[in-house]
């Protein structure tokens, strides 16, 4: 009896230090209270301050500023010479959805049908995609999933990229999206007659205004019934909150003309809240987007121009040409993987016209402002979400170097897939021989 | 009379075609010099002197009617070189058989390609104008001079530059086998079409080489083989006298291809795309061969998940001589910013990154001794930046080929159209849809399959 005992002691030993050796190979997200000192905040909202302490406790921003007593316990990080920055926000992303290109089966970015508000973009994420840690490390720390498809693809989100679940993601906003007609080619390979686009643009946007109509009528119904029109119309129902003003209707419009439409409709519907995107042409027409006082989220900047006759950078100038004319911009990827390079498309929107400062709040604070959001994040201010990173300098520049990353107080791992076969391949072993 | 008119017309008609290269004198004065070989000179002058750099050093006086570039506070490197680009051609895959060496994409160059001109307002002033990868064995390859302005499609080759051809592995041309019902469906069957084609190449030079040997024999009577422009250009590879391009993803294939080419003896083989190259970076160094690869692209599928951003220094730090390219349209454009993402991605030094875009480009593409970097002697290819070309606010400002002008960007046009048609129907925009197939190289294959099977994937 007693050797059992024994027995089962040395098993459960052995199975706690295999536990413990396991562990320490594993990363995983840290939470507590942690002071990061002798930094460069670059606040967005209150300017640069030097030699300055942040302190997270709680997924919040407790205290910011020169004189911040560091509360005892805290995980203290010594930012000499570093920077910090708010977590960067990229306003269009497929992250999450899709897991690898040309394969069905690895994608639920779209679902089948034309009017699909209700299908949500959240629900289909994969919290625990690789494709996660590798953006957020770049300072990434926040994006705008969506639906790909038809004309009313379904329901956008905003997530913070570290949750196990999607509700430990949701970062307060939701977008309904449409896919205003588009009157130009889908691409390269799109070999419709002009009068077949412009058909089917014309048939699109007949459908788009019915079904808008009848949300509108759903939206009377269910007012007049006090919410007790109990018939079950999921479209509608999605739609209602946007007929309401409650939620945006995100509209992708990318030629000049479709803009335009996109303006005329919008005025038409007396739609409530409507945020632009995509806007690749927006420069075109970007007095006529200030005048109609709807903020824009536009990118990729690192895209070609949209007719082989316009200048090489229109789309490098796009974003500044925008907000020249007084347009709100905030930038995206239109990304899945590479999400990360959200920092060097501001980078190039920077050089070519936006300026460093603009093209910074482009991806913090005017995105959160134009996703109802700026009270949590998009700046470094006390009461704010803990949700930044730490960096070597510019965090536009290539080569900076991202130190540290905070999502919602949480500190992230800074391995990821990527960083690992780095470390197991630079030197591998065995080389070419074995012995 | 007549005849006269008609031989003074012919006569005409051969000095176009023979019309010679365009090459000019150019004096860029005060620079921050890349030679990226040499090191980095700071105030310094680069000649070009009918095309090719005839003095780099300090006040330089310009010879009499040299035109003057002031690039005080500018930095001035050498043009940018793609190893893998599809710019300027018309046509991209051939793909009726595994194996295809018998086309080349020189026959279909389009000097009128606007990407040849957004190229060059990248910096960049040579492009390896590959074939696609629909098949294991494609088509021989042009390298570009990006002669932008010239109506000649002969005149954008790069004369002198080594032959090259494009063979591919994987998923691409597997996908296109398993479509037809025909070999290669998989990996194993890559191995083998490539094999079989060497083979056959091997016999059919054997077979040469006898009958030239015995027909210098008095009395032979005996007819030469079947000539074959497909096997004479497997021969040619065994010879050596042909560079293998080779898209390639993951590391089993590349190390199946390294065995190949061992066994057949063929030595000048670079890797392109090489997303998992790192994995065999030992293997690459010791057999000599080179890889060419994207700076951050991986997932847009199945084969290139388990990439790494880490790649090109890895590759770089085993001793792998390795370039950035962009086998696209867009990319093409910005290549001195994806090397730069090499410094974050592995620390590679300024010099070592632009090695990637310049001089390895020029090795891959058997062309070092001509272009790659500012040395007296070499072509006059240079691209002057406003910033640091691995800063990201570094912007192209001139690029310059063979001494002439062929990018500026303060005299870029906001409409480029050299007259407006009236009647031309162009102006409808196009718009890439956010896709994942990043990979240029299966088109014209993707659109066949359109056509013939109803499916766009």
């Amino acid at each position: 009896m007693k050797n059992i005992f024994k027995i089962t002691g040395l098993l459960v030993a052995a199975v706690i230090v295999y536990t413990v050796q396991v562990n320490a190979q594993v990363q995983k997200a840290k939470g507590g209270v942690f002071a990061l000192t002798n930094a460069n905040i670059q606040t967005v909202t209150n300017g640069v301050i030097n030699n300055g302490t942040i302190v997270l406790s709680g997924g919040k921003i407790t205290e910011i500023g020169t004189n911040v007593t560091v509360p005892q316990g805290a995980t203290t990080i010594d930012c000499k010479g570093l920077w910090i920055y708010p977590g960067m926000i990229d306003g269009g992303t497929r992250t999450g959805l899709l897991e690898f290109g040309q394969v069905d089966q690895a994608s639920d970015e779209q679902d089948a049908g034309q009017i699909i508000p209700q299908m949500r973009a959240l629900s289909a994420v994969n919290p625990n995609t690789p494709i996660i840690p590798v953006t957020r490390v770049s300072g990434v720390t926040t994006v705008i999933v969506y639906p790909a498809g038809g004309l009313i693809p379904g329901t956008a989100s905003l997530m913070n990229l570290h949750g196990y679940v999607p509700d430990q993601m949701f970062a307060g906003f939701d977008g309904i999206v449409v896919n205003f007609p588009n009157t130009g080619r889908r691409g390269f390979n799109d070999r419709r007659t002009e009068d077949d686009l412009k058909k089917a643009a014309e048939k699109s946007l007949t459908t788009l205004s019915d079904t808008w109509d009848k949300a509108v009528q759903y939206h009377k119904i269910d007012s007049a019934t006090k919410g007790k029109n109990s018939e079950y119309y999921p479209e509608l129902q999605a739609l209602m909150p946007a007929v309401r003003g409650q939620v945006p209707l995100m509209i992708e419009a990318n030629a000049a003309k479709d803009i335009l439409g996109a303006l005329k409709w919008v005025k038409e519907k007396k739609v409530k809240k409507v945020i632009l995107t995509g806007v690749a042409e927006g420069w075109r027409v970007a007095d006529e987007i200030a005048k109609a006082n709807i903020p824009v989220v536009t990118g990729p900047v690192l895209a070609l121009p949209s007719r082989d006759y316009d200048r090489y950078d229109k789309a490098y100038a796009n974003a500044g040409l925008m907000k020249k004319a007084g347009v709100k911009v905030a930038l995206r990827t239109t990304d899945t993987e590479n999400v990360r390079n959200l920092l060097y498309n501001a980078g190039f929107a920077a050089a070519y016209g936006l300026g460093k400062e603009e093209a910074l709040k482009s991806v913090t604070i005017t995105s959160a402002e134009i996703f109802g959001v700026s009270d949590k994040l998009g700046s470094l201010e006390k009461g704010k979400n803990a949700t930044l990173f730490v960096c070597d300098g510019d965090p536009f520049e290539t080569k900076t170097q991202v130190k540290h990353v905070f999502i919602d107080g949480y500190q992230m791992p800074m391995n990821t897939r990527q960083t690992d076969l780095y470390e197991e391949f630079l030197k591998r072993d065995p080389g070419v021989s074995k012995y | 009379m007549k005849k006269i008119l008609i031989l003074v017309l012919v006569i005409a008609i051969s000095v176009r075609v023979q019309a010679q290269i365009e090459k000019g004198s150019v004096l860029i004065k005060n620079g921050t010099v890349l030679t990226v070989t040499k090191g980095t000179l700071e105030n310094t002058d680069v000649l070009v002197t009918n095309g090719k750099i005839a003095q780099i050093g300090k006040n330089i006086a310009a010879p009499a009617g040299t035109k003057v570039i002031d690039a005080t506070g500018m930095h001035v490197m050498p043009g940018i070189i793609d190893a893998h680009s599809h710019a300027g051609l018309s046509a991209i895959n051939e793909g009726t058989n595994a194996i295809t060496p018998e086309v080349f994409t020189g026959d279909v160059v389009n000097p009128f390609d606007v990407g040849i001109y957004r190229a060059l307002a990248g910096g960049v002033t040579v492009s390896h104008a590959l074939h696609g990868s629909a098949n294991s064995i494609g088509g021989e390859s042009e390298t570009l001079k990006h002669r932008y302005g010239t109506t000649d499609p002969e005149q954008m080759k790069m004369e002198g530059a080594p032959r090259t051809i494009k063979f591919a592995l994987g998923e691409n041309p597997t996908n296109h086998g398993r479509r037809n019902n025909e070999q290669p469906s998989s990996r194993m069957g890559v191995e083998f079409v490539i094999r079989k084609a060497f083979n056959e190449g091997k016999e059919y030079m054997q077979a040469w080489d006898k009958y030239n040997k015995d027909k210098a024999v008095k009395g032979f009577r005996g007819a030469p083989p079947a000539y074959s422009k497909r096997l004479e250009t497997m021969a040619d590879i065994i010879k050596g006298n042909i560079i293998v391009h080779c898209h390639s993803y993951r590391a089993d294939e590349i190390n199946m291809v390294l065995k190949v080419c061992k066994d057949f003896g063929v030595k000048k083989i670079v890797f392109q795309h090489t997303n998992e190259g790192f994995k065999v970076a030992p293997e690459l160094a010791a057999y000599g061969a080179m890889a060419s690869v994207f700076a951050d692209w991986w997932a847009y599928k199945l084969e290139v998940y388990y990439s790494t951003a880490y790649n090109a220094a890895i590759l770089t730090r085993n001793g792998v001589v390795t370039t950035i390219n962009s086998d696209s349209g867009e990319l093409i454009r910005h290549l001195y910013h994806e090397a730069a993402k090499t410094q974050k991605y592995g620390g590679l030094s300024d010099d070592e990154a632009l090695s990637l875009i310049t001089i390895n480009s020029a090795k891959q593409l058997g062309v070092d001794n001509r272009i790659g970097s500012l040395e007296v002697g070499k072509d006059g290819d240079v691209a002057i930046f406003k910033g640091h070309p691995l800063s990201v606010y570094g912007i192209p400002m001139i690029t310059i080929v063979d001494g002439v002008v062929r990018f500026d960007r303060e005299k870029d046009a906001d409409d480029i159209r050299v007259y407006v048609d009236p009647k031309a129907s162009i102006d409808v925009p196009v718009f890439m849809e956010a896709g994942h197939t990043h990979d240029a190289c299966m088109q014209g294959a993707e659109e066949n399959f359109q056509s013939l099977f109803g499916t766009n994937k």
